[in-house]
């Protein structure tokens, strides 16, 4: 089956190490200049499929209930558990050294207690509501960034260069008629021990005999691959950054594109989702490995650069029995980039106190997810209110874009 | 162990391919009428333009040879000519290359004789996948699985068997799964790919004149595995001496294109020189007739022996209801055998529709093979890669057309529920799943596919995996769509 994955290479590695690092100074231009050419900005979307604990990756250890509610896994201000400081409410999950840095200097910025408008809680579902854009589960086969593409003027330049969708298949975020190519690293299709693991649990209540027989080649596996257990949850970091580099490169190309989409599975922690390290921390930890990577290989681009991360939907707000959690709603998203007015965090905090979570478990939203995307478009591609309430993330007339997110 | 499945799910999974979503509607409600209407002798023909013949794999692989013997002389003549220059150096790139000459420059350069012989593999690799994709249920191919394996060849028999393997089950298996097993049997022992992969064209009577002339003389090889894999059975109640009787009896048997001073090629022809002379006691009969008559009348008592009946009942049986197959379902098999005289129509209608092929627990799961075009017709995938899907098959431990040895690939639990294998189908599952991305949604097709036969547990595991592709991946591997 390797051929599959193979194909979607379009560029010789000499292309990409030929790209060069040349700029001019135009970073600091004008938006209105775009039309002339003279802009280049560069727009990366990370998907994080599985929905990730926003409560972990920003914790918000000056809230009351935080602690009680995260038990072993909180994270604190100062000791062994402590994050990294971002303002005086909430500290940052140790893992992400990048994203405090760039914090600090003002190119990371934090939304918190967002969601899409889905209020159920299936992946799949959850995933489509965030990628097409729409109010709700709809049979829509296009992403609102391919609308976005459709929507920029044709002379421009960027959505001439069309977009990128890092993976085997083409993300439904970047679906639709205007131009897309595909590439992936080969290893891609590696990151398999969270379907394992789901496999050998369905094998374990309904047929003893696979079960016995997917342990035993797991473990060989495993010894093979020098005596660890199977990884407990899906998600590879190195890929990670594997796959931002890969993206970044074909991006710095002079006629390559200058808009990509990468998604990275197992964000999933039902089980054994650990606290400063562990599972999570593994996975927030490659997250942050991704920005470093884009930011090492954009160079000078990197000041015109915005990278919007996103999930599905957050998780519970109390841990489960499995030292994991549940499927939730409100989550962060974050943005990040030389674009970026960063250094702050966007939330309007509703609290974990029972009455104040959603259905008593999640946090609640307050802010709609499709404000936070709809704002990056609009400050940084320069689309209008109207089309993006419109044709972009239809039927969101009232939900205003958020200002001032880029530069 | 696992649960009692609806009828429909037993049908199609247990005696047919596999469903797509849109199966159900188009079979409709009475499975076994589906599986019935299959049980046509057309049904199990691949017909289509552009086939290649055993005729055209035996000549290509000829000429190669030929080619390489008149190169290798050539190397010889420049070797002595020129002792004391590499001998490499006078020989033409070209000419080297296509020689296939492994280690010597261009080390790189495949040799294009090998491709045009893959590829003429690779068009009935797809013939047979698109012909088991089209088919509504599925079982008239599945009946000729069961009947290729049975009397399977190996392409690891050497080069020929890649000219030859395709054309072999198309031109000597499916013509007849619908037919008398005697005209199977005599089908399969006279082509030219089960001649070559046993080793009868190098069997030569040891009193023939051919034999008399030369040292060689009798192999045993293709005379003991019809005794022991296609007829009687190890235990059928024969000897060693009636292994070597009909191994005399079968001396001559031979293909064209091999033989001196005999044109054109790939076809069954009796060698008169080879021919051990004289009458041969097989099972207490005496066999006189003059020529191949003498084998085909040996192929023709054996097609008919009641051992034969009781072995071919318990093994369809085995292969498509149980490892322990139901005692009555073997009964009514082997007494539907002997009643009709080896009509395979009959027994392919005793094994769809008897009580006991119908039981609601699934005993086995499905071979390598099945798996992949069950993903196929599940998914409605494009089975546009060969080579991929091939290399799947390979690493599934099912690779087409060759077998370990002479008695098939096994598709007993023991075999196929191993370690190492379902590891590898969890890794295909999920290449599998991966390209389809997003388009399909696991819980429709899980629905679709299996309705009110879905678990509670697989219901669940495929809605909460994390990405549709992982939850097609769930689907694949569940034990609703592995078992049957």
């Amino acid at each position: 089956m390797d051929a599959r994955y193979c194909e979607a290479m379009p560029l010789s590695r000499r292309g990409l190490l030929g790209a060069g690092l040349s700029f001019f100074a135009w970073a600091h231009m004008p938006k209105i200049a775009s039309a002339a050419g003279r802009r280049d900005p560069r727009f990366l979307t990370i998907i994080l499929r599985g929905a990730m604990d926003g409560l972990s990756a920003v914790a918000p250890v000056a809230d009351p209930d935080y602690a009680a509610l995260r038990e072993g896994m909180a994270l604190t201000r100062e000791g062994e558990s402590a994050g990294l400081p971002l303002d005086g409410f909430f500290v940052l999950h140790p893992s992400m050294k990048t994203f405090a840095r760039l914090y600090a200097e003002k190119k990371g910025l934090v939304i918190h207690a967002a969601a899409t408008p889905y209020r159920e809680r299936s992946h799949f579902d959850g995933q489509d509501v965030l990628e097409t854009g729409l109010p709700g589960v709809g049979k829509v086969e296009t992403g609102w960034l391919n609308r976005a593409l459709l929507a920029l003027p044709k002379g421009e330049r960027l959505p001439q260069l069309g977009a990128l969708g890092v993976g085997i298949s083409t993300p439904l975020v970047l679906r639709g008629s205007a131009p897309v190519m595909g590439w992936a690293p080969q290893r891609l299709a590696e990151t398999n021990d969270d379907l394992a693991r789901r496999v050998l649990d369905l094998y374990t209540h309904r047929d003893p005999a696979l079960a016995r027989a997917l342990k035993a080649g797991l473990t060989a596996d495993d010894l093979a691959r020098g005596g660890a257990a199977m990884a407990p949850g899906g998600g590879n970091p190195a890929m990670m950054a594997r796959a931002a580099t890969g993206a970044a490169r074909l991006m710095m190309k002079e006629e390559g594109p200058r808009v990509a989409v990468l998604s990275f599975d197992g964000w999933d922690t039902h089980a054994n989702q650990g606290g400063v390290r562990g599972r999570l921390a593994d996975l927030l930890g490659g997250l942050d490995g991704a920005f470093a990577a884009v930011e090492r290989e954009f160079g000078e681009a990197w000041k015109e650069t915005a990278i919007l991360v996103i999930t599905e939907f957050g998780r519970t707000a109390r841990i489960n029995g499995t030292e994991g959690s549940d499927h939730g709603t409100a989550t962060v998203a974050f943005l990040v980039g030389g674009a970026v007015r960063g250094g702050r965090i966007l939330a309007d905090w509703p609290g974990l106190k029972g009455p104040h979570l959603h259905e008593g478990r999640d946090l609640r939203a307050t802010t709609d997810l499709r404000a936070v995307m709809k704002g990056v478009l609009a400050g940084h591609l320069g689309l209008s209110p109207a089309v993006l309430g419109e044709t972009i993330f239809p039927g969101s007339g009232l939900v205003k874009p958020l200002p001032d997110l880029v530069v | 162990m696992a649960r009692p499945e609806r009828p429909f799910q037993i049908g199609i999974q247990r005696f047919g391919l596999g469903a797509g979503p849109a199966s159900r509607d188009r079979l409709g409600p009475d499975i076994r009428a589906a599986l019935l209407d299959e049980i046509r002798a057309e049904r199990a023909l691949i017909q289509g333009e552009g086939l290649p013949t055993t005729a055209r794999g035996i000549q290509i692989v000829t000429q190669i040879e030929d080619r390489r013997r008149m190169e290798r002389a050539a190397r010889r003549q420049v070797a002595q000519q020129a002792p004391s220059a590499p001998a490499m150096g006078e020989v033409a790139p070209g000419a080297m290359a296509s020689a296939g000459m492994p280690a010597n420059p261009p080390a790189a350069m495949p040799d294009p004789e090998a491709i045009r012989l893959r590829d003429i593999l690779h068009i009935d690799v797809k013939a047979r996948i698109d012909h088991g994709l089209a088919a509504p249920a599925g079982f008239a191919e599945r009946w000729v699985l069961f009947w290729s394996n049975h009397f399977c060849i190996a392409l690891r028999r050497g080069q020929i068997m890649q000219g030859i393997a395709g054309p072999y089950e198309r031109e000597a298996i499916r013509p007849h799964v619908f037919g008398r097993f005697a005209d199977l049997l005599v089908a399969v022992e006279t082509h030219p790919a089960m001649l070559h992969y046993l080793d009868q064209r190098q069997s030569i009577g040891p009193n023939s004149p051919a034999g008399q002339r030369r040292r060689r003389g009798l192999n045993e090889n293709l005379a003991r595995e019809i005794l022991e894999l296609h007829t009687l059975g190890v235990g059928g109640g024969y000897n060693q001496a009636d292994v070597t009787a009909f191994a005399r009896a079968l001396t001559g048997w031979s293909i064209t294109g091999f033989e001196e001073n005999i044109d054109g090629y790939g076809a069954f022809v009796f060698a008169p020189n080879r021919h051990e002379p004289g009458p041969q006691q097989v099972l207490g009969r005496s066999y006189g007739q003059e020529g191949k008559e003498k084998g085909l009348a040996i192929l023709r008592d054996l097609a008919r022996h009641p051992s034969t009946a009781r072995f071919l009942a318990t093994k369809i049986a085995r292969h498509f209801v149980a490892d322990s197959p139901p005692p009555a379902l073997v009964a009514a098999l082997e007494a539907e055998f002997r009643k009709t005289d080896g009509d395979l129509a009959a027994l392919a209608r005793v094994l769809v529709t008897h009580p006991a092929s119908l039981q609601p627990s699934p005993a086995k799961i499905r071979t390598p093979y099945e798996f992949l075009l069950a993903s196929l017709r599940a998914t409605g995938a494009p089975a546009d890669r060969i080579p991929a899907l091939a290399n799947a098959l390979n690493l599934m431990g099912q690779p087409l057309w060759n077998p370990p040895g002479p008695n098939g690939f096994p598709d007993d639990e023991a075999s196929l529920v191993a370690p190492k294998a379902i590891k590898t189908r969890l890794e295909f599952a999920l290449q599998f799943a991966r390209p389809l991305g997003g388009r399909i949604d696991p819980r429709d097709l899980a629905e679709a596919l299996f309705g009110e036969a879905l678990s509670t547990e697989t219901r669940q595991a495929i809605a909460r995996a994390e990405t549709r592709p992982q939850g097609l991946a769930l689907l694949l591997m569940a034990p609703e769509f592995q078992r049957r």
